[in-house]
Formats: structure tokens, C-alpha cells, sequence
């Protein structure tokens, strides 16, 4: 099932939590929402839930126009972040719930919704604990009989909120690599919300990243690390160092010092600008015409090394110390204190105004 | 630790909260002197009648009586408290209106008003000449003076205590529960009878005991509106006070040791259900 959001605004007692965001979700796609607590990811799942009504603009279901369809009539599968699963009911009577409250025209009969059920928990690999109780499971287990109870109703299209955030590490991994086959299997259209890029970029087909209500970049996971479309995005998926720099005569200068790589053919040839680049995107080098700086602190991180280097080195004029991590090689020698020099080789130039 | 430290059955629990002893002690000693030794007396002054006085006190028809309107009367106020107090905790949790907060603290009323201050009342009203009474009068129904004017006033008594005990839980319930059961089809009817309220069933069970025990207990308000006939509308409590009056004192222990016993069984039963549906759903 397509789904086009198209225009959406939504608005809580005046305040903006979605300001004219547009998605075409393909059929069969596992696409992840991520962004920053209060970026607007939940409600945008949430409106094509139905679950809340938009304040403008259109949520299209393949062709049809299902902004104004009730939760009910939608049809969708949803999959709480706390679970919200019925602590009365049994693992069973949990998952055919969907199934027991249709009027009875449409009500599958009930030696058939026993065999749904049974499919389904063995599905999600919870065979035999049809009988438990939500309370009696981990939350591993919870997380996977709220799975089983959305898709028992065989959903348009498969919503999840946060699907891994109450869970443990290793059990999130485990789950992550499930949710994703579960997936491949059953071809569902998916729309995940995480804050968690790691989860994001592993699982999702693409990843619409937001930021303060508006979504700033659609795209696969090497799209949004490799080729950031935004500051916000280039700071927030992986780590980055970021620096106020000029630009002359198609150079760049960092406290109006050339630093060895150039802006040809970005944009304009002087002006102001923010560089960004990642920490093993760099080589150290001794020249004159790159960055350089005292090393403030070092740290291992498994394979390799990152150094802090503060490059302000004193000459910036009343401006604050700019502290910069880069990678260095493990055999290279860094000592605190001392100087070291290095040049981006891989960046990008975000041009202000 | 050793082996058999660990293996040791021990009376107390390790525990960082200190003054363990003190508090259990005083809690002890202060249940003793407060619940414990009034009825342990209850019982004794009750032993010396010997089984055949007391049997004969105990199947004598106007005990029987008695102890049929008690507590059948306190059945029927506790079973419509548990269904209307229900209802009153939806409208104050699930709605906000003008006027809530004042509803809200009316509930509290039965608490504070002097019982028999409420059974006057209930008695003028429910009278066969009274405001609401005389409603019923046409159609040959007499409220005030019956065991319906019993139950009346038993509700009146009962209801905060099923309010107070459901509404905190009710209050407690995860929206997101009842948007699941949307997003699952249910509709609004569906989502209220087969998801919320069972899952409040385990606090509607406590409010019920609560007003049912209430109700067996009460006296004040029932008296003014009873009517007070011996095997129609004569309540157990008040046949203790007329034995105490007639200054048979073993006679009215021995109806207050059967009541007492009656009613622990039952909140024992109700105690026991409980703990069961706690256990299942994992209620704290």
C-alpha cells in the first residue's frame, strides 16, 4: 500500500508540530522517522495512524483519501512504545482481539481465528506461550506478541513507535535483525520512529530524518551519511566537527588562515560558510596551509584513536576555543600538549546567506 | 555468607529501612488493643452461653430474620454501588465540565454527614408523603418503612467507598491501551466492556467489599428509615441494641459473633478472588 502525506501541518494549542511535511511512502517499504526528541516524528505516525487529525493537508492511502477515515476504518497495525497490550487477556485472546470485535459478517469463524493466532505466534517465535498472561513475559516477548496483535488484522500498513526503545541492548540488536527479516517476509509497508540512528540506518530501506517539525532529508543510510543535505543532518547522524570558515578567492580560511582545500565550483567564491567534516575523514600532514593545534585530550575507541585538538590556537580574536576530533592511526604519535596538524579529505561547505 | 546462614529461615528480611521491630511491634500492640481485644471479648462474653443457647439464639426466626435483611440488603446496596459508582469515576476522570471538582468532593458527603443525620433525611424523602416518595405512592410502592428503604440508604452509605477505591485506577489507564484497541477495530463500546473495564475489575471488587461491609455494619441511617419491623424490616445491628437493651448481654454477643463471622467469610471469599485476579494480571 502506497501512502502519500501531502502537506500535512498539525498543530497542538497553536504550537506547530508538523509545518508542511510531505512523504511518499512506497508499498513494501521498511522506512524509519528519525530525529531528536520533539522533532515531530511521533505525531507524524500518529497522523497516519489517524490516531490524531491533521490540522491541513491530505494523508492518501494508495488513491483513495484517508484523512478524514476513522482509526478504525483505516485499518493500519500499530504497535505501541510501551506495548499497550491488554493485561487481562491471554498471549492468545491479545492477538485475536483485532479479529473478535469485527461485526459478525466479516468475523472469520472461530477455529479459523485459532489458527491465526497459531500461525502468528509462531511467526514471532512465541509458540506455547499462547496461555501466558503480558505480565508473565519479557519485554522482548511483550514487544513481539504487540507485533503479532497489529498483524493479525492483516494491516494496509504496519506502524511502530519506538518499536526497541524499552529493551535492553542485546535484545534490541536481536530484535532489530527479526524485525527486519519479519519484513522481507511478509512485504508489509512499515514506518518505524527511533532516535536511534544506528537502528535506523541499519534496518530502514530509507530514513526521513526530522528536525523541528519539518523533515530535512529523505534518503537511504548512504545517503544520509555520505551525502548530508543539511547541517542538521550532517551533525546529527554520526559524529562531525564543525567550523565557522571564510571563503577567498575560491579557498578556504579558518581565522583567516588558508587551510588547504579549496571551494571550487560549491557556490560563491567569497563569503561565509560551515565546515563539516567527519573524524576519520582527515590526514594528519605538516604544512603551513592547514589545521592544526594543541591535542587537549586522547582517547581509545576499539580500533583506533581520537584526539581532541583545540585549533583556535590562541589566535582567535576574542572568539571561543574551537575544539575539533579527529581519528589519528594508532602508530602515530600524539602527545598532550603538542602540536598537530591535519587537513580535511573529505568535507562539505553549508554557504550562509 | 555461609550455608547455613543463608539456609536459616529467617523472621525478618535484610532491609536498608530501619526500626523494623519498632514499627511491628507498635503495629501490633495497637492492633491488639483496637480490633483484637474488643472482639476476642465479643467471642468470650459469646463462650459462655454453651453451643445449645447459642444454636438456639442463632436459628431462632427473628435472628434468622435479621441477619437475612443485613446482609441481603447490603448485597443489593454494594452490587448498585458497584455498577453507579462506576459510572460517576468515568464521568470524573473521562470528562472536565463545569462543576466536576464540585462533584467530585459531593461524593465525599456520605463520609462526613452523620449517619443518622442521612437516614432522616432519606426517611422525609422516601416517605410515602415525601418529595420522592410520594411518586411512588400511586403505583402502590412504599420505599421509607421497607427493606427497599434499607437498601436506599445503604447506597447513600456505600457509594464513596467504590468512588474512592476506583477512581485512582481508573485515572491510571495508559491512553495508548484504548488507541490500541482502536487501531485493532474496536469500536468505542467494544473498547469500554471487554478492555477497560476488566481491567478495573480487581478495584471494583475492593469498592464493592468496602461498601458491602459498610453496609452490614450500618446502624444510624438505617434505623430512621427501616421502619424497624421484626422480620420484615429489622437489621441485625438493631437487634443487637435491643437485646443490649433488654440487658441480655450474651444474646446480643451472640448475634455479633455470627455477624462477625459471616462477614469475615465473605471479605475472606472476596479477599481471595482478589488476590487471584492480582496474581493473573499482575496488578501491585
Amino acid at each position: 500500500m502506497d501512502v502519500t502525506i501531502n502537506h500535512i501541518r498539525k498543530e497542538f494549542a497553536r504550537f506547530p508540530a508538523l509545518n508542511d511535511v510531505s512523504l511518499d511512502i512506497r508499498s513494501g517499504e521498511l522506512i524509519a522517522l528519525l530525529g531528536p526528541s520533539g522533532s515531530g516524528k511521533t505525531t507524524l505516525l500518529r497522523l497516519i495512524a489517524g490516531l490524531d487529525q491533521p490540522t491541513e493537508g491530505k494523508i492518501l492511502f494508495g488513491d483513495e483519501d484517508a484523512s478524514h477515515r476513522t482509526v478504525q476504518e483505516r485499518n493500519v497495525g500499530f504497535v505501541f512504545q510501551s506495548y499497550a497490550l491488554f493485561r487481562h487477556m491471554t498471549v492468545a485472546e491479545n492477538i485475536a482481539f483485532g479479529l473478535k470485535v469485527r461485526p459478525s459478517a466479516t468475523r472469520p469463524p472461530k477455529a479459523e481465528i485459532r489458527k491465526r493466532v497459531a500461525d502468528l505466534l509462531d511467526m514471532v517465535q512465541l509458540t506455547g506461550l499462547d496461555k501466558r498472561y503480558p505480565n508473565q513475559l519479557s519485554g522482548g516477548q511483550r514487544q513481539r506478541v504487540a507485533l503479532a496483535r497489529a498483524m493479525a488484522i492483516e494491516p494496509r500498513i504496519l506502524l511502530l513507535d519506538e518499536p526497541f526503545g524499552a529493551l535492553d541492548a542485546k535484545v534490541r540488536k536481536e530484535l532489530r535483525r527479526w524485525l527486519r527479516e519479519f519484513h522481507d517476509r511478509t512485504g508489509h509497508t512499515t514506518v518505524f520512529v527511533t532516535h536511534d540512528q544506528e537502528e535506523a540506518l541499519e534496518l530502514a530501506d530509507r530514513v526521513v530524518v526530522m528536525s523541528q517539525g519539518k523533515i530535512e532529508q529523505v534518503g537511504t543510510a548512504d545517503d544520509v551519511y555520505d551525502r548530508p543535505g543539511s547541517p542538521f543532518v550532517f551533525s546529527f547522524i554520526g559524529s562531525s566537527s564543525e567550523l565557522p570558515v571564510t571563503l577567498a578567492g575560491g579557498g578556504v580560511r579558518f581565522n583567516g588562515r588558508p587551510i588547504g582545500i579549496g571551494a571550487a565550483g560549491e557556490g560563491p567564491v567569497d563569503g561565509k560558510a560551515r565546515l563539516f567534516f567527519r573524524p576519520q575523514d582527515v590526514v594528519l600532514m605538516d604544512a603551513a596551509d592547514a589545521l592544526s593545534g594543541k591535542v587537549t585530550a586522547c582517547r581509545r575507541l576499539a580500533g583506533t584513536r581520537i584526539a581532541e585538538i583545540d585549533i583556535s590556537n590562541g589566535e582567535a580574536k576574542g572568539g571561543k576555543p574551537h575544539h575539533v576530533e579527529i581519528e589519528v592511526p594508532l602508530d602515530a604519535p600524539v602527545t598532550l600538549g603538542a602540536d598537530l596538524s591535519f587537513r580535511p579529505t573529505r568535507w562539505r561547505l553549508f554557504f550562509e546567506g | 555468607m555461609t550455608k547455613t546462614a543463608t539456609s536459616r529461615w529467617r523472621w525478618k528480611q535484610p532491609s536498608i529501612i530501619p526500626g523494623f521491630g519498632l514499627t511491628l511491634g507498635f503495629s501490633l500492640a495497637y492492633l491488639s488493643l483496637i480490633i483484637l481485644i474488643p472482639l476476642t471479648g465479643l467471642v468470650w462474653r459469646t463462650a459462655s452461653l454453651g453451643w445449645g443457647q447459642f444454636f438456639s439464639i442463632l436459628f431462632d426466626e427473628r435472628t434468622l430474620a435479621a441477619l437475612y435483611i443485613s446482609f441481603g440488603t447490603a448485597l443489593i446496596a454494594a452490587v448498585v454501588n458497584a455498577v453507579f459508582g462506576v459510572l460517576i469515576c468515568w464521568i470524573l476522570v473521562r470528562y472536565d465540565f463545569p462543576g466536576r471538582r464540585l462533584i467530585d468532593a459531593m461524593v465525599d458527603l456520605p463520609f462526613a454527614l452523620p449517619t443518622a443525620v442521612a437516614g432522616i433525611a432519606l426517611a422525609s424523602l422516601y416517605a410515602p408523603k415525601g418529595w420522592i416518595g410520594a411518586f411512588f405512592t400511586p403505583f402502590d410502592i412504599r420505599i421509607a418503612f421497607t427493606p427497599i428503604g434499607i437498601v436506599v440508604a445503604l447506597i447513600f452509605i456505600g457509594l464513596p467507598f467504590v468512588v474512592r477505591t476506583v477512581q485512582p485506577v481508573m485515572e491510571e489507564i495508559d491512553r495508548e491501551v484504548e488507541e490500541a484497541a482502536a487501531t485493532l477495530g474496536a469500536n468505542r463500546f467494544q473498547t469500554i466492556f471487554k478492555v477497560l473495564l476488566p481491567g478495573l475489575a480487581p478495584a471494583v471488587l475492593t469498592g464493592f467489599a468496602l461498601a458491602f461491609a459498610r453496609g452490614v455494619g450500618e446502624y444510624g441511617s438505617v434505623v430512621f428509615i427501616a421502619g424497624n419491623i421484626p422480620y420484615v424490616s429489622e437489621i441485625a445491628p438493631l437487634l443487637i441494641v435491643i437485646r443490649l437493651e433488654e440487658f441480655n448481654y450474651a444474646g446480643a454477643t451472640a448475634v455479633a459473633t455470627i455477624m462477625l463471622a459471616i462477614s469475615f467469610a465473605m471479605l475472606l471469599v472476596i479477599n481471595l478472588i482478589q488476590a487471584w485476579s492480582r496474581r493473573r494480571y499482575g496488578y501491585v
